[in-house]
């Protein structure tokens, strides 16, 4: 339903602008209808990037991005509100979210006077009731409560359900349970699993964490300093990672049912910051680089059905 | 040997009254021994780390001893504790690498600190060289600016400067927390190499991360709402704790290869309680499914099986059958 075609974002840095910073370069992807797609990388992967683009909260610097054939970055007063209908963001932090002066469910009164002028109030409490319940939350608890009286956990299911008054299409969660704790942030996340298969919802989930994209995507894209390295069927990628990079972070995971196995960390060099090469991004740290590596951008090649890596040396073993 | 903690008792002043944030800890770490530390976040943990290296104000000390190396710790004395840190126990605090001194090259720096504590920069300086060889930094971040440094460069920097004076023990307070996965694996494995290389004795990791500590660490002690609640090796904790909240915590956590379709992981209903008035008892008994009349009182830390502790009155009277 939502496609990138070649998105780039590229910052002007330096005291004058002249330099160019590409926080995502040329990435392509699509999340499909009733899908969980993972948007996996480090921080300063572009991972953010990419979903604050989506949300049109940040212009594109190149590229397209596609809601059912129309092209989101052109949209403009009352276009941008109806995408909005369809689109939401909840973001990683859920105590900055709310303004701290107000109640919490000041957020849904502002939905109200923003989308829904003409439902009745009487008739906007019952959603209200109704989409707090659908985020497993007892309604007579939570409401008429400020910001610092709820858990970080019911505050962040308070931004789900508001986007759920809104009848989404899209869900762009960046981050939401890093913040929560262990034995919070897994029913955070059986929230969105079981949202997407009533509303038959498409999520986009941007995370940091393997396991927890593991757990409940069924598509993962790895990010690398901006640039997608591997990306198709979540299983695919998790029992069989084939760029180099996919494997260094499988290895570098902490697991509770294996331990590390006692090979040398590559420890980060000082890199290239502004992301700029002829060749693949991630050859300064990678361990199979070649000549081919530093002189050409890889393609993506499709080693097995809905599995592609971007790697000269994948491609040069199956051709 | 190593570090004893006994009935140590640290509370919040503030105007509502006492914060009851670590009740009568009693436990030991060995000699070479990295003890893991975790729960959720409020659990105590940090005030448990703090306490034993600057016990200051809003925290107050209301009783218990600590012990290290057989030495009595005066924990609550600011001015006598001046003699140990960093000596004798150091610490690396939460978000340590964003508080190196922003105007100060990273050599300066380390002088200035090294003169505080009377020691002369010069004498060492070989010694920090040859740390700085063993976290992988190039000698030349001694002329460099923190700024220039990433993330994980500058938790390495902190790491040796803490542990430049041997100390008998180290606190490393949520270390890996604030990197990627691969820097996080470094430094896991560079703490161990430290331990092994005799840079400082024995180390306790604070983190809420508990698959970091299964990687890295001898022995995990769980605590919850400032109680202790298990203590055990790691294997133990991991493989077959005995305490319902570990019980119900390693099984809410995500492993890889878990999928949801698959397998739905659950988390643990309800809430921590505040540690303003804390219920009578143990902490954990509104959230226990095996909570009954017995745990309105405090259940003891109990040794139920060698080096494995738990307090709860279930396993306490199964103890007691067997």
């Amino acid at each position: 339903m939502l496609k990138l075609s070649n998105v780039s974002k590229v910052y002007k840095v330096g005291a004058f602008g002249e330099k160019e910073l590409h926080a995502v370069n040329d990435v392509t992807f699509d999340i499909k209808d009733g899908e969980v797609t993972s948007l996996i990388g480090e921080s300063g992967s572009g991972k953010s990037t990419i979903g604050k683009m989506i949300l049109h909260l940040i212009p594109r610097t190149k590229g397209g991005i596609f809601l059912d054939e129309t092209d989101v970055s052109e949209l403009k007063g009352a276009a941008l509100k109806e995408y909005y209908r369809r689109v939401q963001g909840v973001f990683q932090d859920p105590f900055s979210s709310y303004n701290p002066i107000f109640k919490a469910d000041r957020i849904f009164n502002m939905i109200h006077d923003e989308f829904y002028p003409e439902v009745s109030s009487q008739e906007w409490d019952d959603r209200i009731y109704d989409a707090l319940k659908a985020v497993g939350l007892n309604p007579e608890h939570v409401l008429n409560k400020f910001p610092h009286q709820l858990s970080g956990g019911q505050l962040q299911r308070f931004l789900i359900a508001r986007a759920l008054l809104l009848d989404i299409k899209l869900l762009v969660a960046d981050e939401i349970i890093s913040m929560l704790d262990a034995s919070t942030r897994i029913d955070v996340l059986n929230l969105l699993a079981d949202l997407k298969s009533r509303h038959s919802l498409s999520i986009l989930f941007i995370t940091h964490d393997l396991s927890l994209a593991n757990y409940i995507s069924e598509r993962a894209v790895i990010l690398y300093r901006g640039c997608i390295a591997e990306m198709g069927v979540t299983e695919k990628i998790f029992t069989n990672p084939m760029h180099p990079y996919t494997k260094m972070l499988m290895a570098s995971v902490p697991r509770l049912d294996q331990r590390w196995e006692k090979a040398d960390t590559v420890v980060e060099q000082t890199l290239n910051p502004m992301g700029t090469t002829a060749g693949c991004i991630y050859y300064e740290r990678c361990p199979l680089a070649d000549k081919i590596c530093a002189q050409a951008k890889p393609k993506f090649v499709e080693p097995e059905p809905d599995h592609f890596v971007a790697c000269h040396r994948v491609a040069e073993k199956i051709s | 040997m190593g570090l004893q903690v006994e009935n140590l008792t640290v509370y919040y002043q503030t105007l509502k009254g006492n914060v009851q944030a670590l009740e009568n800890a009693s436990f030991n770490v060995a000699d070479g021994e990295i003890m893991g530390l975790a729960g959720e976040s409020g659990c105590g943990k940090t005030t448990l780390g703090h306490s034993l290296v600057y016990l200051n104000q809003p925290m107050k000390f209301i009783g218990g001893r600590v012990l290290l190396n057989d030495q009595d710790m005066p924990i609550a004395d600011m001015e006598a504790m001046n003699d140990f840190r960093l000596k004798q126990i150091s610490i690396i605090p939460q978000y340590a690498m964003n508080a190196l001194n922003p105007t100060r090259k990273i050599g300066k720096m380390t002088a200035e600190l090294l003169e505080s504590k009377k020691v002369s920069f010069k004498i060492i300086k070989a010694e920090l060289e040859r740390r700085l060889d063993l976290v992988k930094l190039p000698r030349e971040v001694l002329n460099m600016y923190p700024i220039e440094l990433s993330g994980g460069m500058k938790q390495r920097m902190v790491m040796v400067l803490s542990t430049l004076l041997n100390p008998a023990l180290l606190i490393a307070d949520e270390i890996t927390s604030a990197l990627d996965v691969a820097s996080q694996k470094a430094v896991a494995e560079m703490l161990v190499e430290f331990r092994d290389q005799q840079c400082c004795n024995s180390a306790i990791v604070i983190t809420h991360d508990i698959s970091i500590l299964y990687q890295i660490a001898d022995s995990i002690l769980i605590m919850y709402a400032g109680q202790l609640a298990e203590r055990a090796s790691t294997d133990a904790i991991i493989h077959s704790p005995r305490h319902p909240y570990t019980k119900m915590l390693i099984s809410s956590l995500p492993k890889v290869g878990v999928r949801y379709e698959e397998k739905k992981l659950s988390g643990i209903p309800g809430k921590p309680p505040l540690l303003l008035n804390p219920p009578r008892g143990c902490r954990f008994k509104e959230r226990c499914p095996l909570a009954f009349e017995k745990c309105d009182q405090v259940p003891p830390f109990e040794e139920i099986a060698p080096g494995h502790f738990v307090a709860c009155w279930k396993e306490s009277a199964k103890n007691a059958q067997a």
